[in-house]
């Protein structure tokens, strides 16, 4: 294949997956690396290094619009950004002894755990009961409701930051945004509304990402020629679906969306099986 | 929390930091579709194996040399120096909250804001895991 046919799939596959990925609400990081290497061939260490860059993309990018509305809380991402970051780094020194079977293996099973996870939730019970380390820390605070600013009270940090280590691992191992992961950190273990705990996440994403990043560059995990589609694609797609349904969040689209995590999770299990990576 | 007497309100915080966020993801995007841009010009039937992995060759894996082809306008360099601009661009956010939490003199989070931003360092500017 030559390299403009290749950045043109390529280029196509990045902007449906970053356009399903923003009008679901379930970014669409987590789908490149199947695509690249189960579709593209291409090898599993370009595909992680290529969709790591695009996770940062997206993840800046939709932070820009999420925090004018004033949901994410700074002292929250900020505090539990320690532990994705260290996740991060231990993730990506894991990708040089962990065995490329084993990772695909890994992939799959978070893509279904992800489809799982992703399916309409209610959100939990707010707690009030003010807890001493969350007001230590300053993490207490309010988003804007219907009928006004509602507070909110933030508990178990030690639990939430265990968690964030485990999904900043994660994301170094796999590229991915682990989003799932961090947004079940805050929201059913630190009872931080959905709200929050989503725009908060996505603002820990990008710096999240870009902690293993700086490894893979000098690993030499990224690969212009493969990132450079996948990065362009995936914003452009991302823009593009933010800016045709704003908030509008198709049921539909999500239920196709987890069909599709799910398939690509399976044909990672499988392929790994057969020993394909 | 809504505001604090030192500094600006976290609600002005959070459209600078958005603002910043913006302009970086623009500036890479920019870059690296100028690189892509000129590599298909000048190689468009290039060939590359990239299902085996063979690891970047080492002026596309440090920052200084990646800098220095891409003055020397080689296509590849300036998608990898697009990339390297993504890549710092979080990194700009946590200095700029660094001075945030400074200005507002929340020292537990100027401290907390360090070690990530350290941490973000090792890795970019190479250090070994």
């Amino acid at each position: 294949m030559s390299s403009l046919e290749f950045c043109l799939w390529t280029g196509l596959g990045s902007v449906a997956a970053g356009l399903l990925g923003s009008l679901t609400g379930l970014g669409g990081g987590v789908v490149i690396v199947p695509l690249l290497t189960l579709v593209m061939g291409v090898d599993l260490h370009y595909a992680i290094g290529a969709s790591l860059v695009s996770v940062i993309a997206t993840s800046s990018g939709a932070a820009a619009a999420y925090v004018k509305e004033g949901f994410s809380n700074i002292r929250i991402g900020m505090f539990l950004e320690m532990a994705t970051t260290m996740g991060a780094l231990f993730g990506a020194g894991l990708v040089a002894v962990v065995p490329a079977t084993a990772v695909a293996v890994i992939f799959g099973l978070v893509l279904i755990y992800s489809a799982w996870v992703s399916k309409d939730s209610g959100s939990t019970a707010s707690d009030s009961s003010p807890d001493p380390l969350a007001a230590r820390l300053g993490m207490d605070g309010s988003y804007p409701g219907i009928e006004g600013p509602v507070t909110y009270n933030v508990h178990a940090i030690p639990t939430g930051f265990s968690l964030m280590f485990v999904a900043g691992t994660l994301s170094g191992l796999l590229g991915i945004g682990s989003g799932a992961v961090k947004v079940l950190a805050m929201d059913r273990a630190m009872h931080v509304p959905f709200k929050v705990s989503t725009t908060t996440s996505n603002f820990m994403i990008g710096v999240t990402a870009a902690a293993s990043a700086g490894v893979y560059l000098h690993r030499g995990y990224i690969d212009p020629l493969v990132s450079m589609p996948v990065m362009l694609g995936v914003l452009f797609g991302s823009v593009v679906g933010a800016r045709i349904l704003m908030n509008t969040r198709t049921k539909s689209l999500r239920q196709i969306f987890r069909l599709i995590l799910l398939v690509l999770g399976m044909e990672m299990l499988y392929n790994a099986a057969r020993g394909s990576f | 929390m809504t505001g604090s007497k030192h500094g600006w309100t976290d609600r002005q915080v959070d459209q600078i930091i958005g603002n910043l966020l913006r302009i970086g993801v623009t500036a890479s995007a920019l870059v690296v579709l100028t690189g892509g841009v000129a590599f298909l010009i000048f190689h468009p039937g290039a060939t590359e194996n990239l299902r085996v992995f063979s690891g970047e060759p080492a002026e596309l894996r440090n920052v200084p040399a990646i800098i220095k082809g891409s003055l020397a306008l080689h296509s590849v360099q300036i998608i990898q120096v697009g990339l390297l601009l993504l890549i710092i661009t979080p990194v700009a956010r946590v200095i700029f909250s660094v001075a945030v939490f400074a200005l507002q003199r929340d020292r537990t989070y100027v401290v907390v804001t360090l070690i990530v931003l350290s941490l973000l360092l090792y890795s970019i500017l190479g250090g070994r895991v």
